[in-house]
């Protein structure tokens, strides 16, 4: 075979393998969507979900996904920001060092399942939370944290060397040539990172089945003090998210539209993670065109 | 004859135990532009980066002797290195402009020395645009990032940053090995412009650059300074023949 044939042979596999991807993809995104959107409905997204009768909503779930999602990044993001940081720029090439990087390497490919039990175990029971917002944040940071931190870190290795050099050669500390120069240049790899990561726990079930629980409690939309029971905002109630409520109606949902209910869900999580991906995108490249002026 | 800004002292460097630098004497005079010549790896840019200290952040590294600049020793422990640096600035091989507008590049190191008033600052970006000759290609331009402009514009534009705080004495580290003919050409006469009023150290790979742009010439050869003085006379007449065989491409 001459090295043209070849070229041309290699070309026409690889095309082959990236149109197989792309239907796979396609294929279950579109069967998610098409089963799911003529299900969904305001009356579906803002009623309680139901125990036994038909035509039951996903309100406090797709509340509590949302309001955990947030809670996990705010506790997870600063955590894994600063680990980044001090890994690339501070952490000597020493043993200690590669320990580190290969633990999170094995946190990152732990099973979510285990965090979820670990999270019960400790936060459930031995910190007497119990089922609880708070439980799921802490599971969730475990979960998220390594992943997080290990983008973060690549984000910001990947900055140019001569960027710090000239950082530092006009004068800059160590610290403000990482925070002017180093941060703003790996923004956009950190978002992406952040955006990933933010997917990876919207969608996330089994780490939260153990730690903020299957079942709702009686949320009461018009009390936002934080500290009463009833508050959408508590942290301490138990909060069933949509991921978590696509699981419980189809393994022991009693409810004679389990099938509908569970698939509007699923793209209500869909459209959901891609409109928080569309506007974290558009939000960072605001920002980073705000501290880079590029266009 | 011109007043000595940085004179170095029987400076050795070692990285570990390899000694890369045995006990360099050189002095620097004011408004000259001094070239560091010499094959790959014998030293030069290594001794460049210890007149700003630039070598202090590498691991196992011991240097020795004295390097006075103004008169004082940089590397003793009153030293400010923030406010050396603000005085010995330097410009790097390949150009390394912050991912920001053009503007803010230049007023990051004036805002860094605790310049507040905006007009000054406007001035000095002006100024020093101006003296790197690049204003009229950024006039219109001051808002864009600074990475979208081409290699030789970009390292006029890091001309500029450095030469914005200020500062007594620019290093710079090969400043045209990366860029094209016709804007390394450039920025050779924006240097014999600029030296009327700062003072260069320049290590370069180019020996016809050394002999067109510098006032002085100093050659290095496996860490030792075989010789150096005024670049006509190095050119012409060197006092060794190690330095003749360089100069005349017999190695190196």
């Amino acid at each position: 075979m001459n090295a043209k044939r070849s070229d041309k042979l290699a070309t026409i596999i690889i095309y082959i393998f990236v149109a197989i991807v792309v239907l796979i993809l396609a294929g279950i995104l579109g069967n998610i969507l098409i089963t799911g959107v003529p299900h969904l409905s305001w009356h579906f997204l803002t009623s309680e979900a139901s125990s036994y009768q038909a035509g039951g909503g996903v309100r406090d779930q797709l509340f509590n996904s949302i309001y955990l999602l947030i809670l996990t990044t705010i506790i997870s993001f600063p955590i894994a920001l600063g680990s980044a940081i001090y890994l690339s720029e501070y952490a000597k090439d020493n043993w200690v060092t590669s320990l580190i990087r290969t633990t999170i390497e094995i946190l990152s490919s732990l099973p979510s399942i285990v965090v979820g039990l670990f999270g019960y175990l400790l936060f459930v029971v031995q910190f007497g939370f119990g089922f609880s917002i708070i439980s799921g944040a802490l599971a969730l940071t475990f979960f998220n944290l390594p992943i997080l931190t290990s983008n973060i870190e690549q984000a910001i290795s990947g900055v140019p060397e001569q960027q710090r050099e000239a950082g530092l050669a006009l004068g800059l500390s160590n610290w403000k040539t990482i925070r002017g120069i180093v941060l703003p240049a790996a923004l956009p790899g950190i978002l992406t990172g952040l955006i990933l990561s933010a997917g990876r726990i919207f969608g996330e079930a089994a780490a939260l089945i153990y730690t903020a629980g299957q079942s709702g409690s009686t949320v009461n939309y018009t009390d936002w003090n934080p500290f009463s029971p009833t508050s959408p905002l508590n942290v301490m109630r138990p909060a069933e998210t949509l991921a978590v409520h696509i699981w419980k109606v189809n393994t022991e949902g009693i409810i004679s539209d389990a099938t509908i209910v569970s698939a509007a869900t699923s793209a209500l999580l869909v459209i959901v993670v891609i409109i928080f991906n569309l506007g974290a995108r558009y939000l960072g490249n605001k920002l980073y065109q705000k501290l880079t002026a590029a266009k | 004859m011109r007043k000595e800004v940085i004179s170095a002292k029987d400076v050795k460097l070692s990285y570990g135990n390899f000694e890369a630098l045995h006990g360099i004497n050189l002095n620097f005079r004011e408004k000259e532009l001094t070239a560091l010549i010499g094959p790959s790896g014998c030293g030069k840019s290594t001794f460049l980066r210890c007149l700003n200290r630039m070598n202090d952040d590498i691991e196992n590294t011991t240097i020795t002797g004295e390097i006075l600049f103004d008169g004082q020793d940089i590397y003793s422990p009153k030293m400010d290195l923030v406010e050396l640096r603000k005085d010995v600035g330097m410009v790097f091989q390949q150009p390394t402009p912050f991912p920001f507008s053009v503007y803010n590049n230049i007023a990051y190191g004036l805002r860094l020395a605790g310049v507040k008033d905006k007009d000054l600052i406007d001035q000095r970006v002006e100024e020093s645009l101006k003296q790197a000759a690049i204003w009229n290609d950024v006039k219109d331009n001051l808002d864009r990032n600074a990475q979208a402009f081409s290699g030789g514009q970009q390292q006029r534009i890091c001309i500029a940053r450095a030469l914005a705080v200020r500062p007594k004495v620019v290093l710079l580290d090969e400043p045209t090995s990366a860029l094209d003919p016709i804007s390394s050409s450039e920025i050779e006469e924006t240097l014999l412009e600029l030296k009327q009023s700062y003072t260069f150290i320049m290590v370069t790979h180019n020996l016809q650059q050394a002999s067109r742009i510098s006032d002085r010439t100093a050659f290095f050869m496996n860490g030792d300074l075989i010789e150096a003085g005024p670049t006509e006379q190095m050119f012409i007449a060197p006092d060794k023949q190690i330095t003749s065989d360089y100069l005349n491409g017999r190695f190196g």
